[in-house]
This record gives C-alpha cells, structure tokens and sequence, in this order.
C-alpha cells in the first residue's frame, strides 16, 4: 500500500465556504473531487498538500447536466460515469459518450469529474480536448465573483490552468449551433490506459457546407491542442475526403508529440493525421444524419 | 495412448458434479475467496506489532558516501533505523542468492540498481515509518551505470560487482549446451539456413499482492514466526536457518493465503530479512509490506535474453539443426531461482518439438545495473524464452521456405514411437503425440477456412494473421541426483492420516498461490483412495505443520507433489488391505479394490468401506499380525525425470491498418498435461498463462533509461491486460499421460504463458507479411506494428 504524507482533510459545506477555506490556507491547500488524479500523486508523494478540501458534498449544486437550447451547461463536479449515461447529453454532442467510453475505467468514472479532469491539465487529458474541440467556455469562481474563460486561456501549460489558488471551477458552457455532428477516437495500448493520441471533431454544417469545424488533440504537445488552420480549412467547403486529408495533415504537421513509452513521435504525429481523419469523416455523417 | 477430444469448447455443465477422484468440480477454497475471508500477509495482525519501511536507492548505480539517520530517529513513532554499515556489523549486510551469488540486503557501498534497499524504519504504523524515510540522508556519489547488456562486457565498462573480489568486469557465466562442431557441420552443408535477432525482454509477474512478510521473533524461547508471501516455505526455512544463524527447528515459516506468485515469490527478498531482523532488535513483531512501485522495481523479473536464433533445414522443410547464442541480463546480482547445475534454468530444450540432427547453445550471463533476480514468471525456468525462440525461428523458416506454418511443423515432429526421447541437447522427453494435438488445434480453428479468409482479405487490403505455436515444456523439477537448489535436493515430503471417522489430512509440502492445491490434492487422494474430496483437508504453507520439500513453482506441484500424494495414499492403502483382510477373514489376495472399500472377490456382497478400517484401525478390535494401530503414511517422492507436457496454440489476429492495432480475435489452445484430475482448474491455469502471454506480446516490458531508472514504476506505466483485451479463450485437450507418473499427470501450470507469446507474435508478424516482415520483437504496441509495418522493426531494447 502506498502511503501519502500526513493531510488535513475537510469537508465542503458551500462553494463559497470552500473559497474562504482556500482563500485562508493558500498554496498548500488543495481541493479534491474525484480524488483519481489527485490521490495517485500523493500516495506516489509527487505531491504534498498540508489541507484537502472535499468538494464532493457540493455534488447536488455543481454536479448537472442542463441542455439549453442555445447552450448547454455542465457542473464542475458531474462525474465521468454521468457524462456516459446522459441520453441527452450524447444527442447534443456526440462526442461525449463516445470520449467517456475509453476513459479509464467504471471504476474511475464513478467518482472522477469534469472540473478535476480540466484543471488536472494533464496533455493527455481526454476531457480537455472534448471541451477545445466543442470551443467550451470555462465559469471561475473567486470570493471575487465568476470569470469565464476560453479553453486557449484555461490552459496556461502541463498541469497549470487559469484556475488561481483560491478559485473554483464551476462550471464548463459549451455553445450549440444547428447542424452539428461530432466524434472522439483514441488510441491506446491497452483499455483504461491513457492516449496515446486522441482526437475530437466537431463540425457545423449547414445546407451541405461546413460553416465551422473544430478538432482537439490530446497527448501530442504540452496540452490538448485546438488548431485554427484545421477550422479556416474547413470552412465553407463541402465536406470531402480530400478535405479530411488536409485537415489530418495540417494536424500531423501542427502538433507537438514527444517519444516515450507509448510511442515514437512519428507514430504519434502519424495518428495525428489518422484519427483528425476518422473523426471528421464520422462527425461529418453524424451531422447528416 | 493418447486420447484426443471431441473438438467442442469448454462447457460447464458438470460443474456439480461431486466427483469422488478425478472430474470436474468448483475449489474448495473458492468459498473462503469469494467472501473476503482469505488470509493474506497483510491481514496478520499481532498484538504490538510494528511496521517497517525500506528506504530505496533512486539511482541505478552510486557510491554511498553517508548515511545520517539523526533526523528519522527523532521522527514522532519511530522505534528502529537500520543501515546496511548497522546490518555489516552483524554479519548480516550480504546474503546468498539462489544462485549461488551474494546480494546486498542493505547496500553498504554501493547501491546497483534503482530500487535497492538502503536503509529501513520500524515505527507505530506504516505512516510513520514511510514519513521518517524521508528525513533519512543519504549522500551519493553517482556513477556511470551500466543499462545495456551488450556493452556490459566492453571494456571500459563500469565494473558494477566490485564487492567479489574475483570479478574484474561484469562477466556471471557461460554455458553451452549440445554439439558445436557437430552442429556446425550440418549448418554448412544445408539448403536453407535462416538467422533471425530475437529479443525476449524484461517482464514483471506483477502479482496482485505484493510480497510482504511479519516476523515475530520470541526472545524467551528463540523462536522465529514468520508469516511471508513465499512459494517454497521450506527451502525459505533453511536458508534463513543458515543465513540467520537461528537454529532450523526454531523457524517457523508460514506462506498464508498467498495472492499470485507466477515466480516473484521464489526467492528471499531483502525485506524479509529485515523484517526479522527488525523484530529481533525491537522484541516486538514487525511486518513489511511492499507496495506495488516497490514491487515492480526492486522484486523478481523476468527473460531479458538477447537470442540469435540460427535454423538449418532441407529446401522441401526438413529441419535439421538450431543453435544460437544468448545474452543473458541477470541485473546486479545473480538470483536467479534454477536448479544449482542449471544456471540458465531448462532453456536447453530450445529444439522444441522437433526430431533434428543437431543442435548448440552457447550463453553468456552478464550483470547490469537493474533489478536481480531472472527468476520465473510461470516460465517453468528458462522455457518460456526457449520455446519462444524455437517457435519464432521455425516461422522464420516458413516465412523463406514459403510453406505453411502448420505443414513445416507437421513435417517435423517428433513421432510418437520415438518416445522417451532424447533431444540432441541431452533431455528426455517422457511422452508424446503431437499431431494429434496439433489436427485437434487445427480443426477448432478452423484453419484452413481461416486461411481462406485472409487470402480474401489480404486482396482488400485488410491486415488479418495467423499464429501458431506448438510447445513441449519439461516440468516437475526434478530427479535429486540431477537436481538441487543450493544443495536441496528437490524432492517433495507428503503426509496422509486418515482419522477413525474416515475422514482425512494430507500434509504437503508445496503452496498454492490460486492454483487451486486444495481442491487438486483433495481430489488425488480422493481418486486413490476413496474419501470425498470434501472430506479431506489440505494442509500446506506451515513448516511446523507440514513435510520437507522445496516448494511450488517451474509447474512442478503436481509433477512431484501429486506423485507423492498418489504414493502415500496407495501406502495407506496398501495397509487397509491388511486391516480389510483381517475385517473380512480373507487373504489380502482375495480382495479387490473398489474406490473407497475393498470387495471379496467373487463376493460383492462382501465388502469393507474405507471408513468402516479406518475406525478399526484405530479402534479396540484386533489388527492383522505386525499391524500396528492408526492409519496413516509418509513418503519422500523423488521423480525419476521431469515430465513433458505439450500443446498446440493457434492465435488470429487483426491489425487495424491506420492505427497499427492489434486485436486479438480468438485463440485456440490444445493442451495435453498427461492425466487430467480437474478440467477446470486447468482450463483457469491455462486461461491465466494465455492472458499473461497477451500482456507479453503486446504491452509488457520493463523499460529503463539510458540512467538506469526503471520506467515500469506503476500499473500505469507497466501496463498488464484487462479482460478487453483478450478473447474467449477455446479450450481443448489430449492426454498422453507421462509413464513414470503415477497417476500419468505432467503439470500445467505455465504451459499457456510459455506457448501463447510465439503464438500471438506469430499471428501479428504474419498479419505484417504484406509489408515483408519475417520479425518483430514484443511488446508489439501499435508504435511498434506501425514501425515493422514501414520496415522499421527494432529491438526494445
Ligand atoms: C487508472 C486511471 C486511468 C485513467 N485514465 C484516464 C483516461 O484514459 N483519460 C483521461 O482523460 N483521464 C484518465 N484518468 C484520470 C481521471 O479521468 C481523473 O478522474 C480526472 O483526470 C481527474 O478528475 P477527479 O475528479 O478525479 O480530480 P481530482 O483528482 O480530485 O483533482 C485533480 C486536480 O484538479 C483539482 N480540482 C478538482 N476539481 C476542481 C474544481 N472544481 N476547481 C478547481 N480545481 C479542481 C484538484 O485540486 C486537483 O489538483 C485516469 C485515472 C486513473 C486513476
């Protein structure tokens, strides 16, 4: 059993409790969620915080999923395994089911969340790059009051987001426009395990043209990566294979991978291509049909 | 005589069967299992007991300079801070591998692979001790390390075991097996010589529970307790009794319900010995439990060998010869668990399944500066990388010769009437027939449909193989003359006492670690002699409580064990026919043995029950002349050979040509293990090894980089599969029973993870054909597919 350094624990009574807490205990406080990200490193000791503030009792205020007509809004803390089941949620973009699908395991998806996997800010993170590829906005709250953020500015860099010491992430918007279709696919070694490179397309198409499209890596540079040549490519054509290949070599050649375990560069860049690609083309069917 | 199976898959229809003997029927210690109530080392708890941690060394290869302890001591619930320079002054800083090497407990001088111990707390509780490693201060010099075996011998190299006094470099041994000249000679004249580079790379059994153990030692009456994750109890005993110095009859060592050993569980870690020596010193009992980083990094691994395979064979698929050459990565100390006389383990049947002419190995061991140990993970030693090699080799040879896998080894079996048979590298083989094995295989799968399919494939342009392997395996180590390990012989004790109610207990040497021993041996003596499984309990893990012998691993339980608990029960027997004779006023040669009572021949209304003599037997009535009370037996078993298990293996596979992923569609496996005593238990047993030969081929491998730290620190870096990644398994079987056997049984316990590697790797590079590739090494990860796939095939390492 791997054992963490000595903690303090509390747990949260309000979101705005929570934000005094933090306010007053500083940097060596940290907030928990679904603990899958955060207990790993502690246990490992790559992370030592003196105080842990339990958000999960704010599950009935910060855990939903509303569906607005023009917008739909998604609580910090609505867990992996909410995201799967919402019926809902995978007619307004499909590509939250088919991400949640691959995401670790039952087991992590019971209790991991929204809010913990964005400000995780892990490059490998799969949620993140749903929320760039579907343009997501992020609500900040401080003792100050709320700020919304793009997904460009969340991310500061690895495991570093715009979310200050004594903030919350509360809530994530992501705009809805008519036409949509949208997919996630990933690459892994094994089931459960992190990408090795996945992708997220979303398309808006309107009278057999693209009037916006998106596509967002994740674990091909130091954070899930939005790339706007994909978008100014895809703009205004009708959808195509040729148009697909494009857009899966602007991404091959715009991301940033790095050798490790999972894999050599090349590869990665070369899934890059395969699976901007893949989804496209899915998203594209999804949004005709 | 070799029976062959009706080809069907695996049906559990019997499964309540409540069979007296052999058959299918659920464990006996699945109960305990399924309701959380095992006992694990970790759920010992004594009273006062303490809690020690091991402080590790983060670099692969420095010298120490000092170690100041002041700050831990002063840790709030630390009781104990022990050094390797404390350990040194007791004669207990080094202690001797299986191998006949030495390993530091604690590294004096130098640390020699990431991981090693250091240093160790014993505090209140696991927190406090973890904490105070923490506040331990090591200054360390660091030094070149040495991570690739091939440059272990350069010179110039870092000289990593300057502790022996008689090494000048990094050089543990050679050996070589079979005829050189011989060899060399058929090679030269033949058609066909194919040579391929082969790497088998560093794994980790990664057993679900890590290793662990709770000492308790008694002051007052010297007496030791240790309650460890052990699978060879007694042979552990002795070694702690030489090492230690504690007299042998004053250590009791208790392997509990152990969860998973696949080998990692051989050898004595230093743990242990800290363990009981922090007890010692505190007068309190102590346990250690390792977790799982400290597990994968610092615990038995397993291959690493750097093989150059060579076959020779006529154009038309005649094999005649194999050799190659082997580097040996044996980490920084040599713990190898193998038999003394075998230091490359039973690698020497790397001719397979094969009647050839000639065959030559020559194999040098190096250290590096990695983990020690090359112990097993269910490689029923060395056999799993000598099985991979020949079966990878001779799809080579396919692969130039252009001939079907299946045909080419048809081609060159050996055949049945050639049996016992020696191989051209000096073993025995005891019994086979493997073309019935392998048409069984063949029919399940379907194969020549299978081929079909993949031609149409292949004209699409869809990446569809083929893999087949066919194994012999030698288990059950092994005959004493032969065979010891640090000079105990391997023969196994066994004990039967059958109480007057007739029920019974057999006492046996070896330990499960979920092979299902209490339910198998249930089930031999039941078969022997007629008592319901249900009515025998197993007794094993418990020194005190059980007889000699040197434990369970290379599949050799059944082997040696089940021979010795088949024995014993026929010694009972043997003396319940007196009793019977004197019950039934007959001669001994006028009865006849009905499982479970013995019959007056030709009277069948004449008869005792097993039970009726056992309450005899220990009751007030005469016994037969000579015949003394009780009935009960022991036996010491020493096998005259190994045994020699086979099967055949056929894995499909789908590459995914985009993503380089492999799927897994179905796997075959005919396996023939002799006589079979419960269908199920072998069908999990080869389940697991096939599940284990997935992990293998496809994502396991202890990395390291070019510093020495071991990349395969987690669950999350080392990756082992799920059951998503793997098929339905299609079970199938023959039996040639081994002839010296007595009950004709061969052992099954690693036959899927030693045939299902070559399998899979041979389904995936036959996928890869379109694209040229004749090899690729393990783990194939799609980066690794995608680039044989390009022509770009490498070694891992
Ligand atoms: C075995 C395993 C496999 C996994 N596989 C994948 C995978 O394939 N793909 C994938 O994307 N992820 C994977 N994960 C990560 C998983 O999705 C995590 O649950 C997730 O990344 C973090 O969510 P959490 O709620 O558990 O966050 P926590 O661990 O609780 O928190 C993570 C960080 O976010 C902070 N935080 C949490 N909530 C807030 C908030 N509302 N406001 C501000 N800060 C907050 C915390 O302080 C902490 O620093 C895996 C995890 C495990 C253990």
């Amino acid at each position: 059993m791997q054992v963490p350094a000595p903690f303090e624990y509390e747990r949260a009574t309000s979101v705005d409790q929570a934000i005094g807490l933090l306010e007053r205990l500083g940097s060596s406080a940290r907030l928990v969620a679904g603990g899958h990200s955060l207990l790993p490193m502690m246990k490992l000791r790559l992370a030592n915080f003196e105080y842990l503030i339990d958000i999960n009792p704010l599950h009935a205020e910060l855990g939903y999923v509303k569906i607005q007509t023009d917008e739909v809004r998604i609580g910090a803390l609505t867990r992996h395994r909410e995201l799967l089941e919402s019926d809902e949620l995978a007619a307004a973009f499909p590509i939250f089911r088919d991400a949640e699908r691959v995401i670790a395991d039952p087991v992590v998806r019971n209790r991991g969340t929204l809010g913990g996997s964005l400000c995780q800010a892990d490059p490998s993170e799969d949620l993140s790059a749903v929320c760039t590829t579907l343009d997501a906005r992020c609500v900040i709250r401080g003792s100050a009051g709320e700020r919304v953020v793009s997904m460009e500015e969340f991310h500061v860099g690895p495991y570093e987001t715009a979310v200050g010491d004594d903030e919350i992430l509360v809530e994530v918007r992501f705009p809805r426009r008519g036409g949509h279709g949208s997919a996630y696919e990933k690459v892994e070694r094994r089931a459960g395990d992190w990408a090795v490179v996945s992708a997220g397309a979303a398309v808006w198409i309107t009278e057999g043209r693209i009037v916006d499209a998106r596509v967002g890596l994740a674990a091909v540079g130091p954070n899930t990566t939005g790339i706007p040549e994909i978008s100014d490519t895809l703009r205004g054509n009708a959808p195509s294979e040729a148009l697909y290949e494009q857009a899966g070599a602007i991404a091959a050649r715009s991301c940033d991978p790095s050798t490790d375990q999972r894999g050599s560069a090349d590869y990665k860049r070369h899934l890059a291509d395969e699976l901007t690609r893949r989804t496209l083309r899915k998203a594209v069917e999804r949004a005709r049909s | 005589m070799t029976t062959v199976q009706e080809p069907k898959f695996t049906n559990f229809d019997d499964n309540d069967q409540k069979p007296v003997g052999f058959g299918r029927m659920l464990r006996k210690e699945d109960p305990r299992f399924l309701r959380g109530r095992g006992r694990y080392t970790d759920d010992v708890q004594l009273p006062g007991m303490l809690h020690l941690a091991i402080l590790r060394a983060p670099f692969a290869h420095a010298r120490i300079v000092s170690v100041d302890t002041s700050a831990a001591e002063a840790s709030p619930g630390v009781k104990l801070v022990v050094t390797g320079a404390m350990l040194a002054e007791k004669g207990l800083a080094w202690m001797p591998t299986l191998s006949n090497d030495v390993q530091a407990v604690l590294a004096t001088d130098k640390v020699r692979f990431q991981g090693q111990e250091v240093a160790f707390v014993v505090a209140d509780d696991r927190y406090a001790a973890r904490d105070a490693l923490e506040l331990i201060d090591v200054e360390y010099d660091v030094l070149e390390p040495v991570v690739d075996a091939r440059r272990a011998l350069e010179a110039g190299a870092p000289l990593i075991r300057d502790d022996l006094t008689d090494k000048a470099d990094n050089h543990v041994f050679d050996w070589e097996t079979g005829d050189e000249a011989a060899t060399e000679a058929v090679f030269a004249n033949a058609d066909v010589v194919v040579v391929e580079d082969i790497v088998y790379p560093r794994v980790h059994p990664a057993p679900m529970e890590t290793c662990g153990a709770v000492a308790d030692f008694d002051s007052i009456d010297g007496k030791l307790r240790l309650w460890s994750t052990t699978q060879a109890p007694h042979a552990h005993r002795t070694l702690y009794a030489i090492v230690a110095g504690i007299p042998e009859h004053k250590i009791q060592v208790i392997a509990p319900d152990i969860g998973g050993g696949f080998g990692n569980k051989v050898p004595i870690y230093p743990g242990y010995v800290c363990a009981i020596v922090g007890s010692i010193l505190t007068g309190k009992p102590v346990k250690w439990m390792e977790d799982r980083s400290e597990n994968l990094i610092s615990t038995g691994f397993a291959r690493d060998y750097i093989m150059r395979g060579e076959i020779a064979a006529t154009r038309d698929g005649k094999i005649l010869a194999i050799r190659t050459n082997v580097l040996a990565d044996h980490g920084a100390f040599n713990g190898t668990a193998a038999p003394v006389k075998y230091p490359a383990g039973f690698f020497g049947v790397f001719t397979g399944s094969y009647d050839i002419e000639a065959a030559y190995c020559k194999m040098t061991a190096v250290y590096t500066n990695k983990a020690p140990g090359g112990v097993a993970y269910a490689c029923s030693f060395r056999i799993t990388e000598a099985v991979y090699l020949v079966e990878r080799i001779v799809d080579c040879l396919a692969h130039e010769l252009d001939m079907d896998p299946a045909e080419l080894r048809l081609k060159n079996f050996i055949q049945p009437e050639q049996f016992p048979y020696e191989t051209k590298t000096g073993w025995v083989y005891d019994s086979g027939d493997y073309e019935p094995t392998m048409r069984l295989a063949m029919d399940m799968a379907g194969y020549a449909d299978l081929r079909r399919e993949q031609a149409e494939k292949r004209a699409r342009g869809e990446l569809m193989g083929i893999g087949i392997a066919f194994f012999t395996e030698a288990v059950g180590a092994g005959p004493r003359k032969d065979m010891d390990i640090l000079g105990l012989g391997m023969a196994d004790g066994c004990e039967l006492r059958i109480h007057p109610t007739g029920k019974a207990v057999v006492r046996l040497s070896v330990q499960t670690q979920g092979q299902g021993h209490e339910t198998t041996f249930a089930q031999i003596i039941a078969e022997e002699i007629g008592i319901p499984p249900a009515d025998i309990e197993v007794v094993h893990g418990d020194t005190d409580q059980t007889p000699f012998g040197l434990g369970t691993y290379g599949s050799r339980s059944t082997p040696v064990s089940g021979a010795a608990a088949a024995l014993v029960a026929r010694k009972v027997r043997d003396k319940a026919q007196l009793i019977a004779s004197a019950m039934l006023e007959v001669s001994v040669a006028d009865l006849d043995w009905a499982k479970g009572s013995f019959v007056v021949k030709g009277d069948p209304g004449k008869s005792v029950t097993i039970q009726d003599i056992a309450m005899r037997a220990h009751g007030a009535g005469d016994l037969p002349d000579g015949v003394e009370g009780g009935l009960e037996a022991q036996i010491c078993y020493n096998p005259s050979n190994l045994t020699y298990p086979h099967g055949a293996y056929i894995c499909v596979v789908d590459i995914d040509p985009g993503t380089a992923q492999v799927k897994v569609r179905r796997f075959i496996a005919v396996d023939d293990c002799g006589a079979r005593i419960n269908p199920m238990i072998i069908e999990g047993q080869v389940h697991g090894g096939l599940t284990d030969g997935v992990g293998m081929a496809l994502m396991e491998m202890i990395a390291f980089d070019e510093d020495g730290n071991c990349l395969g620190a987690s669950l999350m870096d080392y990756l082992i599969p799920t059951a998503l990644e793997v098929p339905d398994w299609e079970t199938g079987f023959t039996v040639t029973p081994s002839p010296h056997h007595p009950i004709g049984a061969k052992g099954v316990g690693e036959s899927a993870t030693v045939g299902s590697p070559p399998a899979i790797v041979n389904a995936v590079v036959d996928a890869l054909k379109p694209f040229g590739v004749r090899h690729a090494d393990m783990p194939l990860t799609p980066s690794r597919v995608w680039d044989a796939m390009r022509g770009q095939a490498t070694p891992p390492i």
